[in-house]
């Protein structure tokens, strides 16, 4: 890359599709990777059943997730009362483990005082007194998703962390951030357990989110961590931090607890896995078992079959700031020419971004810099731009409502690396050698608003997909 | 203001509820306070945008931060056949430093940008909470921005914190009635025009009825809002009928037309054959008696009578294969009655369905109908439905998206009726359509294998 652009946002007033998704629902994302939590939403209703529609469609999952229900009146006045009505309705229905309170846009210009509202609510219900509440300011007007999500990451870890006499041999916190899916966070899983490590992860999606089948139907999440692992973190060997993101909470978390930290900006690529597995090879000081070896070699052996084509492809890629990371960097570590990447928001991890291109921006400024490009990497609300543009879509990120599987699929470590790069690889091997493909005349399959499904189809349900390509 | 407006759609005479109610009772308005904590629904912006973000080719702009559009934009199945332009989600994206300044600034230069490079007819301003705390008054800054850039700009005054979606819905209405209808003369005008208040095309619902009304010679002039666009619903106050699809949504912009331009509106619906043979023939009466050609009544009635003999024989077919198949219909009300008649006619019984919208007229109907074993539920709490599922008291349940995965996890089929579905339901091929969705559903071989436990427990 010779010069890089960096423009610190869009000048734009009229944000046009766009790729930010609130702080709030990152934060109820997190919560949903404790056991048997509910968050709660301090605002008025919408905002939460816009959030749950959002996870809804991602996950396909039934999504726990409750609202303070703030009206105009209690909005002026202050709210309050309907914070501690609607932790005591929770506590009486539900009976969750935690509850999660996010603030909102509405609560947070009123400037109500979070701290002040725990201390009361503990003074007034002394019945109450084991239920776990974690308070967590997350205003809708201030940073995006990932910004929410580290943020109650951060409010677990200084809720409830404490610090242990004693290490337990083998134990390891992992602090996961939002650019990994439940898939990812279950082989992360995998792969510490290889080294007979007994991983404690915060927030641990893989257990909520990937499909269980509960025997009750319950409105608090599946399973994730307990408040109890979060308590026993202390003990641990060591924390990995996966992620930018995780920085303060895992900082809080060596404030806390004297945990020594380990930091992996990302775990997708061949040196990026090799890092991790040889620092698990050291914390266990085992070898590194077969399996993994194998998944080494195949991995090599892929990015020799695929680079074919791969090399020198445009590509533009819009994620929030850690995906975007991850992915930008890997696509480099492929010989893409990454022309531009666009994160929804600010964020210290852009500094390290490389593209022709890097900016806070939304789905149309993907669509103006992505023509002529070869691929454009973001999320399901990024194919009408592709369809404008022209340029095919592969579907990383949230929300990816138009496939299914979004919540499982794996790109880290030896295994999801080959396997991102074959999806990607495998798109421009179809385009080379099916010509008969619908790509090559996209003119008239591609008619009614470059839809090429028809209304059952589930990427053309609004008839604005080229749902041709994605996982 | 906005205050005064919310009285006035409470106080709606036309609003079937309303009827049964007295003065007070009145004036609280249409939503219990809402339950902190067991809260679920939009919120009145959200009605809001339901009710108009069909209108296609207008620039809809939601002035707030990222949380109202950011979370909810392109989530909609409303079909248009021109214009696109309303699946584009627009923004003002308040940051924290616009909340210390106030947004009314950013806001003018967004309506600027929007009419700049994409010159809509018109653009639709959204007020949401954040902006409507700190006073912006996007009444105003409307105003200028039309004056300004000579286009109309309308201000959608219905931030989520006043009530509900079904609120939204209403004073999405009135903004209608106050900034739209009657602000154009429309370039055509016959004796058979009608509009249409309260259908919003889902997969493109609206197609499916307007072959036949093409063919009986009733003109859609305009759609309040699915597939609509600006200027002719500018036009609205031109039509001659107004049919307002049954639901308490925008019935009171069916009855202000009325009183404002004189013209007589029905309630109808396109769900389910008898309810969709009345609409016809309740249009085609009505606008033969506003001067329409009365030769229209016979092609109505002989359009009717071929697609219902159509439509039987087709439903012919499922019938064996529904005997003795209960549903459990949970559709938020809206359709509910007529669902029910339709499901009914193709053999289905059904064991129970929400009323949560429906009028105390209409939950009579029903249990007259229906018997008094019949379920009818006002709210139905997540944990019962899964029991009952569960239970196996119904073989399928029809509702919207939220309630998917409680079917889903209790191992019973599930078809989505509500916002999100992917087929179209409406006129007699659309109850085709739905049998043969539930007949789909019905008969996977998925069912059994899922219920099997693992083989070694
Ligand atoms: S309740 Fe208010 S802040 Fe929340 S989505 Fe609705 S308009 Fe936006």
């Amino acid at each position: 890359m010779t010069h890089i652009h960096r423009f610190p946002a869009s000048s734009k007033a009229a944000s046009t599709n766009p790729l930010k998704m609130s702080a709030p629902l990152g934060g109820a994302l997190a919560f949903l990777g404790m056991d048997r939590s509910l968050p709660l939403f301090h605002g008025s209703q919408g905002c939460t059943a816009f959030g749950m529609v959002l996870l809804v469609r991602h996950f396909r999952e039934a999504i726990p997730l409750q609202t303070t229900a703030m009206n105009q009146v209690s909005t002026i006045l202050g709210g309050y009362e309907n914070l501690e009505e609607a932790l005591k309705t929770i506590y009486e229905r539900n009976k969750p483990s935690l509850i999660g309170v996010c603030t909102t846009g509405v609560t947070e210009t009123k400037g109500e005082d979070l701290e002040g509202h725990l201390k009361t609510f503990r003074m007034r219900n002394p019945d109450l007194n084991d239920l776990n509440l974690v308070f967590v300011s997350t205003p809708d007007f201030n940073g995006g998703f990932e910004d929410g999500y580290a943020a109650v990451v951060q409010g677990i870890v200084e809720s409830f962390a404490e610090p242990a006499e004693q290490r337990v041999k083998g134990q390891v916190n992992i602090l996961a951030g939002c650019h990994l899916t439940p898939g990812d966070v279950e082989e992360i899983r995998d792969i510490v357990e290889g080294f007979g490590l007994t991983p404690i992860i915060v927030p641990d999606l893989s257990l909520s989110m990937s499909g269980r089948q509960p025997t009750e139907f319950t409105a608090t999440s599946l399973g994730g961590t307990t408040v109890d692992q979060v308590r026993s973190m202390g003990a641990s060997e060591v924390t990995l931090v996966l992620g930018e993101q995780m920085r303060r909470a895992a900082a809080a978390l060596e404030l806390k607890t004297d945990v020594p930290s380990l930091f992996f900006d990302r775990l997708t690529g061949l040196e990026a896995s090799d890092r991790f597995v040889k620092a698990l090879a050291e914390i266990s000081g085992r070898p590194v078992p077969a399996r993994l070896r194998r998944q080494r070699e195949s991995l090599v052996d892929g990015m020799l079959d695929g680079h074919f084509f791969l090399t020198r492809k445009k590509m533009v890629v819009a994620l929030e700031p850690d995906h975007l990371f991850t992915v930008t960097s890997y696509l480099q570590d492929l010989g893409v020419d990454v022309v531009a990447a666009v994160a929804p928001q600010q964020a210290a991890v852009l500094e390290k971004v490389k593209a022709g291109t890097v900016m806070v921006g939304d789905h149309s400024d993907v669509e103006a810099m992505a023509k002529g490009c070869d691929l454009i990497v973001s999320n399901s609300h990024g194919r009408m731009g592709a369809a404008h543009a022209g340029v095919p879509l592969y579907r990383m990120g949230l929300p990816m409502f138009d496939r299914l599987g979004s919540g499982l699929v794996v790109t880290v470590g030896y295994r999801g690396s080959r396997d991102l790069l074959f999806a990607l690889a495998n798109i421009f091997l179809a385009a080379e050698t099916d010509h008969d493909s619908h790509h090559g005349n996209q003119s008239h399959e591609h008619g009614h608003d470059g839809c090429c499904g028809g209304s059952g189809h589930g990427g053309g349900r609004e008839g604005g997909s080229c749902g041709c390509t994605g996982a | 203001m906005l205050a005064d407006k919310i009285q006035e759609v409470f106080n709606e005479p036309g609003c079937g509820v309303n009827q049964a109610k007295t003065t007070k009772e009145r004036k609280k308005g249409c939503s219990k306070p809402l339950k902190p904590g067991a809260a679920a629904g939009g919120c009145a912006y959200d009605g809001a945008m339901i009710a108009l973000q069909p209108i296609a080719d207008v620039a809809h702009l939601v002035h707030g931060p990222i949380a109202c559009l950011g979370n909810s934009w392109d989530n909609r199945g409303t079909r248009s056949s021109g214009s696109q332009l309303y699946r584009t989600g627009f923004t003002t994206d308040l940051s924290e430093l616009d909340i210390v300044h106030g947004g009314e600034k950013k806001l003018y230069k967004a309506i600027k940008e929007i009419v700049q490079q994409h010159n809509p007819p018109a653009v639709f301003v959204y007020q949401t909470c954040v902006p409507a705390m700190i006073g912006d008054d996007i009444e105003a800054v409307c105003k200028y921005a039309a004056k300004k850039l000579g286009v109309p700009v309308i201000p959608v005054n219905a931030p989520g914190f006043v009530g509900s979606k079904n609120l939204g819905n209403k004073l999405a209405g009135e903004t209608l009635l106050d900034h739209v209808i009657g602000t154009r003369e429309p370039e055509v005008s016959t004796p058979n025009d009608v509009c249409i208040i309260g259908e919003y095309n889902l997969a493109g619902e609206l197609w499916l009825a307007k072959p036949l009304m093409d063919e009986i010679g009733i003109r859609i002039q305009s759609c309040i809002s699915g597939d609509g666009r600006y200027n002719e619903i500018a036009a609205a106050h031109r039509a001659r009928v107004t049919m307002v699809v049954c639901s308490q949504a925008l019935i009171n912009v069916g009855r202000k037309m009325e009183e404002r331009w004189g013209i007589p509106y029905f309630e109808g619906s396109f769900y389910g054959v008898t309810d969709m043979s009345d609409t016809l023939r309740t249009m085609a009466t009505m606008l033969v008696q506003r001067g329409a050609d009365p030769a229209m009544l016979n092609r109505a009635e002989a359009v009717i009578a071929r697609e219902e003999a159509a439509v039987s024989k087709r439903l012919e077919r499922y019938k064996p294969r529904f005997t003795g198949k209960r549903v459990l219909l949970f559709t938020g009300g809206v359709k509910s009655w007529s669902m029910v008649t339709a499901l009914e006619e193709a053999g289905l019984t059904i064991v129970g369905s929400s009323t949560k919208k429906s009028t105390k007229e209409d939950k009579e109907k029903l249990k007259k109908r229906k018997g008094e074993e019949f379920h009818m539920w006002d709210d139905l709490k997540p944990k019962e439905m899964y029991r009952m599922l569960r239970d196996s008291e119904a073989d399928i349940m029809l509702s919207g998206g939220r309630s998917q995965f409680i079917s889903l996890k209790a191992k019973v089929p599930w078809l989505d009726v509500n916002q999100e579905r992917h087929h179209a339901y409406a006129g007699y091929d659309g109850i085709v359509n739905l049998c043969e969705e539930i007949d789909k559903t019905l008969s996977n071989p998925i069912w059994r294998q899922v219920r099997l436990p693992a083989p070694w427990e």
